[in-house]
């Protein structure tokens, strides 16, 4: 008897677009995947400043204490620490694997999360400066024909970064009964002049094979708060990048980190979040196994918040914040920054830190060095405007 | 029936019922009508209460769950399923209204503003009154001035509290001033969230030419505008708790200058003077004509509607009825080529009224909103949803869709009748091969799938 998948595919391919299924082998074995902290993750708290003289004194309640206090951060140098929660990501770290860069931030200096947001996606300083993602014109030599896909957008919608020519796939796990394979073949062959939906359901016919093949998961068992699902969401991305064949770049998004009122310090609202966080990552570690050596996790968010706290125990949209980069193959253990300090004529405008490292310079190092894509293609076509920026080195082994 | 009868029920209404297009009479005669008059009060939406009463409920239940927390008893939260209750009511209630109304148009309008005007569901109580801020700021407002919605907008405790500009507070205002004797490292002071989104998402847009100053000036014009508590009706003269009240303690005072003109100080009438210019302001109008030529019409809509509603907004003062009927006059609007993507929103609704089905288990609807990517009233920031179909249209998506559609054509059973229902809803704009495989379907289960899984019903 025929499975399922094949019945499918047999009648998608009697249809007129016909295209090949099954996602094939980008020309890398590298693995990326990329969370988007989305509504400027407090990079002063992520990791912490704690060796900044001013820093105790500015961030007042909000302040992580120093190694060895109670609460105190993880300590990386000198200088910086991992926020408390964040207990698998300081192994990481021990074990020279994961590393952070600090007042770094994307062009952008306006304060609109939605802005930011689209211009951390479309590698440019605006949110109209380029109509698609950097990180799909970064793998257009990678293939992205449908069912070719290099990369997915783990979610219900895909996200600016991932948009564009290079076509993606997209998948999110469904609580809703499946649906008979002869009423996907008739409606393969109704879309068959509708290339905008033809196209699409044979990707998603695809993409719901790989779900079901990898541990049958099939996400029918979606439950639990927001932040478990999340660790669900980096599961099933290690599930795509590990499965034969499958893709090789995965996008995420994670939400909720506008912390405008009782942000909390070790811990409190940010500091769950960050378990959260951290939780999920664990969770993709366990399941990327031995391509763990091969994969590298960006971590990044639009921009980062005020130095000092406001008038509700919160902290407003700021300007640099904190990056952080994790993966088999990075050289860690280290924070990067050109620090510029705290005391109050270094700050930004009089209230945010400094941005001394341009988040493209990280990006570039993670296109370059990790994926092996080639540099004229990333300063023609990737960071157009950013060429004099240098690619942030040796931070892959 | 002409193609206007169907477009005028799927592009500006929510979807036709069966006999909706035999019903409808001259097309832009109906849509007209609705912009013209108020719906008769609906009484499952009136059945919800108001805002204040629930501000009230539910915050002495939370102060009663902290006490009880404090003090270490096993307690059940009551405080949270009441939020609960009051969500999954105000849920149902919307899409009950939805199902049935008779004034799609109008009622598309609601939506629309609800969610220019974005508070969402996932910070607290925001759940609770959601649904109270759209029957109470936006439904009775969006065929009158903008003004007067932006002002019902901005007062409404949900947007107020959303935003958290009931604790932003002046530095120069004598609560500031006593604020950093008493306890100054509490820095208490003013937060600009609101204001910020007012400039940038309600009215002039991001490229709308205001800068970092006028945010924070702005921000200072607005301080005092709160949500009375306790003790605001105790001492100072509150109506009651849960409404929108003027702290003038915690005002900025002083004139200020907001792209380029000033402002004296007037108590709360400083910051109704700058909305009400806001409304008005050139920048507006372009934005929100953008906004809503998009919705209606076309994610990349024709410059000239977006001209016209804009000439439109500015010649009447930002008269919302008369933009809507310039949207109901304009040739673009008419296109026989179906160019929106239906949102999931937008999709759920028009099935239930081609289906005539009232929705009554509000687990269920929340399920099926949640799977098909777009939970009730939570879009998840104040931009609100976005529209067009890059956001709606990805294959996992449509995929979730083709699953719904499947398990309500496994419920209807043989008692679908797909191609007669086809008819029925879409009228001339039913195209050949939509009908053709209605017609082989092997069951009218399977048959109801394909029909709200078709090019056909996926657009409008």
């Amino acid at each position: 008897m025929l499975d399922r998948r094949t019945l499918i595919q047999a009648a998608i391919a009697t249809a007129a677009v016909g295209p090949r299924l099954a996602f094939a082998k980008a020309d890398t074995e590298k693995r990326l995947l990329v969370v988007l902290l989305r509504g400027a993750a407090d990079g002063l708290s992520w990791v912490a400043p704690y060796g900044d003289p001013n820093y105790a004194g500015l961030r007042g309640q909000l302040a992580i204490g120093a190694p060895g206090a109670s609460d105190g951060v993880h300590k990386i140098d000198g200088t910086f620490g991992l926020h408390p929660a964040f207990d698998w990501l300081a192994q990481r770290f021990a074990a020279g694997d994961a590393l952070a860069v600090h007042a770094v931030a994307s062009p952008y200096r306006e304060r609109s999360h939605f802005d930011g947001q689209d211009a951390l996606e479309n590698g440019t300083a605006t949110a109209l400066g380029k109509r698609d993602g950097w990180l799909n014109r970064a793998i257009a030599p990678l293939g992205g024909e449908l069912g070719n896909e290099t990369a997915i957008a783990i979610g219900t919608t895909t996200p600016l970064l991932l948009r564009g020519e290079t076509r993606v796939a997209n998948w999110a796990p469904s609580r809703l009964p499946g649906v008979d394979d002869d009423t996907l073949s008739r409606l393969a062959r109704l879309y068959e002049n509708d290339e905008f939906l033809h196209a699409r359901l044979a990707q998603a016919i695809e993409s719901q094979a790989i779900a079901d093949d990898a541990g049958n998961m099939g996400g029918k068992r979606r439950r639990g708060n927001a932040q478990q699902q999340f660790r669900q969401t980096l599961g099933q991305a290690a599930k795509f990048l590990t499965a034969e064949n499958g893709p090789r770049i995965a996008v995420v998004d994670s939400g909720g980190w506008d912390t405008h009122a009782n942000q909390g310090a070790a811990t409190g609202g940010l500091a769950n979040r960050f378990r959260g966080l951290d939780a999920a990552l664990a969770e993709f570690h366990k399941g990327m196994g031995a391509t763990w050596r091969d994969t590298a996790v960006l971590i990044m968010t639009e921009f980062g918040r005020t130095v000092r706290v406001n008038g509700t125990r919160g902290t407003d949209h700021g300007t640099a914040g904190a990056a952080v980069l994790v993966g088999g193959g990075v050289r860690g253990g280290r924070v990067i920054a050109d620090w510029p300090g705290l005391n109050a004529g270094a700050l930004y405008q009089g209230r945010d830190l400094y941005p001394t490292t341009d988040l493209r310079s990280l990006c570039k190092a993670t296109l370059i060095e990790h994926l092996k894509l080639d540099a004229a293609h990333i300063d023609r076509a990737v960071f157009p405007d950013n060429t004099p920026v240098p690619v942030l080195d040796g931070l892959f082994a | 029936m002409t193609i206007e009868t169907a477009i005028a029920a799927n592009r500006f209404g929510l979807g036709a019922r069966p006999g909706d297009l035999d019903r409808m009479g001259d097309p832009q005669d109906w849509l007209r009508r609705q912009i013209a008059r108020a719906e008769k009060p609906d009484p499952v939406l009136g059945a919800l209460g108001d805002t204040p009463t629930v501000i009230n409920e539910i915050f002495e239940l939370r102060r009663q769950r902290n006490e009880m927390r404090k003090a270490g008893e096993e307690f059940v939260n009551e405080y949270a399923k009441t939020v609960r209750k009051h969500y999954a009511a105000q849920v149902l209630a919307r899409y009950q209204h939805a199902a049935n109304t008779d004034a799609p148009f109008r009622e598309r309008l609601v939506h629309f503003f609800t969610n220019h005007f974005a508070v969402s569901a996932d910070k607290q109580p925001m759940p609770a009154i959601a649904g109270l801020f759209e029957q109470e700021a936006i439904r009775p407002n969006v065929t009158g001035k903008f003004a007067d919605l932006l002002i019902a907008v901005e007062q409404h405790p949900a947007m107020l509290t959303y935003l958290d500009n009931q604790r932003s507070i002046g530095p120069g205002s004598r609560a500031g001033k006593a604020a950093a004797r008493r306890a100054p490292e509490r820095n208490l002071g003013l937060n600009e969230n609101l204001a910020r989104e007012i400039l940038e998402l309600h009215t002039l847009g991001v490229d709308g030419g205001y800068t970092q100053t006028d945010v924070t000036t702005f921000a200072k014009v607005i301080t005092g505008w709160s949500v009375a508590a306790d003790n605001d009706v105790r001492r100072n003269g509150a109506d009651a708790v849960g409404t929108f009240f003027f702290r003038s303690r915690a005002h900025e005072p002083g004139t200020q200058r907001i792209l380029g003109k000033r402002y004296p100080d007037s108590g709360v009438n400083q910051g109704v003077a700058v909305l009400r210019d806001l409304a008005v302001h050139p920048a507006t109008a372009r934005y929100l004509a953008t906004k809503l030529a998009r919705h209606f019409v076309s994610d990349v809509p024709r410059e000239a509607l977006v001209a016209q509603l804009e000439a439109v907004w500015l010649d009447t003062g930002a008269d919302l009825g008369a933009v809507a009927n310039a949207l109901v006059a304009h040739d673009a609007c008419w296109a026989e080529e179906k160019q929106k993507y239906k949102s999931p929103h937008d999709f759920v609704i028009s099935a239930f009224r081609a289906l005539d089905y009232t929705p009554d288990k509000p687990q269920l609807l929340f399920a099926m909103l949640e799977q098909l990517g777009q939970t009730p009233y939570r879009p998840g920031s104040p931009a609100g949803w976005p529209d067009t179909a890059d956001d709606w249209g990805s294959a996992d998506a449509l995929y979730k869709r083709i699953e719904w559609a499947g398990a309500v054509g496994d419920q209807a059973g043989t008692r679908a009748k797909p191609l007669p229902l086809a008819r029925a809803v879409l009228g001339p704009s039913l195209s050949p091969g939509t009908i053709k495989a209605l017609a082989g379907a092997e069951s009218g289960g399977q048959g109801l799938a394909l029909l709200l899984a078709s090019p056909d019903f996926l657009r409008r």
